[in-house]
């Protein structure tokens, strides 16, 4: 209302001054947008924030108990035992085993998927697999977890490997690798898309195949886009809960080996937070310096995703 | 077709002895498509050797489309039709047969774009780029091409101390000519030129248009172009194009300064367009 009210002002009286008069419920407008948009962006700054001082202020408790050193070399970790134990390293294998092996399906999988939809198919086909491929991210992980634990570890023991466990990490970290893979596919493929076509056509007109420009073109000027995919894909992998607790058991043993089951950081809060121990106890407390843990090796991901991303960066 | 056989002119007016033009590639009724839209519309014309043939004419004239037609450029987008040939010579092969490989033509016809496009590679590799492509890989065969063509593109001396870096890091111009010594790099026997100084400054355009008329004694040129003062400059024949039409073809000189079409004369002068 006051917009239209200034604007008549401006254009039908021509003397100076009234045209250029206040608008002050404009201004006022504006800065109440404003101030509702930092609102918004505010929420998740303090949720984080929040989440942070929780858990650090929980594992200060938890550390009165436990030295860190403790903590952080023990290799057994058994705090619902009598006598318990807490060495979080067994966890860390876990959790880096599955990881290591969801990554390495989900990569080579993710990345050839998005080349090709990229650079090699037709429009339509594009219009039809992207969307397919974005509605497994809507999967529950849980439907994932009993996949794993009744389809993939059988499907394993009967062919190549007669001798795996019931609980494994190799089966929980290939569905951890396949339910990733629309991540990396989705997000390296937009990346990809977003090179420019002269880029494309300057290799094309030097005589470059399809595959040459995209592997030798596209892909390091996309670079810092997938990057960022791979990072968000490991951190996924990493927090992945339910078919890490489902398919490779509970039992937390310090092994890098994949055939065996073990526990990660994520299936250990899982177990606890389904209230196995009392609240208040170390064990419960436990479970906020495993979640520190956890914030932790994120952040290191996100800072080396940061890192590679500022030295690969292409402008344009 | 024009069967020119006096000298051709020289930027500046100056005329070499008499060398009657041998045509390079021979454009026959060519008509493009896209989808069911006729953007050129039977353009025939001859392309000297070792000359540089602009082609002129106001926006959404078929110019680039022409061009791009030379290095089969729209291959690479679906719903494009050919329609009539391109002849290279000395080889008489129609480049646009639906049997010629669009990547032989490419080896052969180089093309250097509106904006510098390069690589994110080091410059040594930016210019070598085509080079690996044609499945070279000894080093110092590399080394030694590499800086033949950045001397070509002069470019050697500003550059040669920081191959390494990024392309990136050079400016605008730079970036052009390094576009320029990718392409000459694989000794391409015809050059093609879309509007390359659009985006450059005046003493970038300038150095452009100096190299192209030195790069005229080892290549054929073909460039397009908006400005028509830059036409004059670097041309020895010019094409004006109106509508996907060829409206006139002859010598440079003859086109600047007693075009035979009205229409010609009257975007020449600046009265359209």
């Amino acid at each position: 209302m006051s917009q239209s009210n200034s604007l008549a002002v401006s254009s039908g009286h021509l003397a100076p001054g009234t045209a250029l008069r206040r608008a002050p419920f404009r201004h006022l407008k504006e800065k109440l947008i404003e101030f509702v948009l930092l609102g918004a962006a505010l929420v998740a700054v303090f949720t984080t924030i929040a989440i942070t001082v929780v858990l650090v202020y929980e594992s200060l408790g938890f550390f009165e108990f436990v030295s860190l050193w403790d903590f952080l070399t023990g290799t057994v970790w058994t705090p619902l035992f009598a006598e318990p134990n807490y060495g979080v390293l067994p966890l860390i294998s876990g959790t880096l085993t599955v990881t290591a092996i969801a990554l390495a399906v989900a990569v080579p999988m993710g990345t050839t998927i998005a080349i090709y939809l990229s650079e090699f198919a037709p429009h339509s086909v594009r219009e039809v697999v992207k969307p397919l491929l974005e509605l497994i991210q809507a999967v529950p992980t849980i439907v994932f977890g009993y996949f794993a634990l009744l389809f993939v570890t059988p499907l394993l023991q009967d062919t190549i490997m007669p001798g795996l466990a019931g609980f494994n990490m190799l089966a929980a970290g290939l569905v951890i690798g396949i339910a990733t893979v629309p991540t990396i596919a989705s997000l390296s493929e937009d990346a990809m898309r977003a090179v420019p076509m002269s880029v494309r056509e300057g290799a094309y007109a030097l005589g470059a195949h399809k595959l040459g420009v995209a592997w030798k073109i596209v892909m390091p000027s996309a670079i810092s886009g997938v990057i960022a995919a791979y990072v968000l894909a490991a951190a996924r992998a990493i927090g992945e809960t339910m078919i890490v607790a489902i398919a490779a058991g509970q039992n937390a043993v310090f092994t890098f080996n994949p055939t065996e089951g073990a526990a990660t950081l994520t299936a250990f809060i899982a177990q606890v937070s389904l209230g196995d121990l009392p609240h208040g106890s170390v064990g419960y407390r436990s479970i906020f310096a495993c979640g520190l843990v956890l914030l932790v090796m994120t952040l290191v991901l996100n800072v080396i995703g940061h890192v590679l991303r500022r030295r690969y960066r292409e402008a344009y | 077709m024009v069967t020119e056989t006096s000298s051709p002119v020289f930027p500046g007016g100056a005329t070499e002895p008499v060398v009657p033009p041998v045509a390079k590639a021979q454009v026959h009724d060519l008509n493009f498509f896209y989808g069911e839209l006729r953007a050129l519309k039977g353009i025939s014309i001859p392309i000297y050797k070792h000359l540089v043939t602009a082609l002129i004419g106001p926006s959404g004239c078929g110019k680039s489309t022409f061009l791009r037609c030379f290095n089969r450029m729209h291959d690479l987008y679906p719903n494009t039709r050919y329609d009539g040939r391109i002849v290279l010579m000395p080889d008489n092969v129609n480049i646009l047969h639906r049997e010629v490989d669009p990547i032989e033509v490419r080896m052969r016809i180089g093309m250097v774009f509106q904006k510098p496009n390069p690589f994110p590679k080091s410059i040594f590799e930016n210019v070598a780029y085509g080079l690996r492509v044609r499945g070279i890989r000894n080093r110092a065969v590399l080394t030694d091409k590499v800086e033949e063509a950045l001397r070509g593109a002069a470019l050697w001396d500003e550059v040669k101390d920081r191959l390494a870096e990024l392309a990136f890091n050079l400016s605008g111009g730079q970036q052009q000519r390094l576009c320029i010594a990718r392409a000459l790099a694989t000794d391409p026997e015809i050059l093609l030129f879309d509007e390359p100084t659009s985006a450059l400054d005046p003493i970038a355009t300038a150095s452009i248009e100096e190299l192209i008329a030195d790069l005229r004694s080892k290549v054929t040129i073909l460039i397009v172009t908006h400005n028509m003062q830059q036409a004059a400059r670097v041309s020895d024949y010019t094409a004006y194009m109106y509508l996907g039409e060829l409206i006139e073809f002859d010598r440079t000189q003859t086109i600047f300064v007693k075009p035979k079409k009205k229409q010609t004369e009257d975007y020449i002068t600046g009265r359209f367009g």
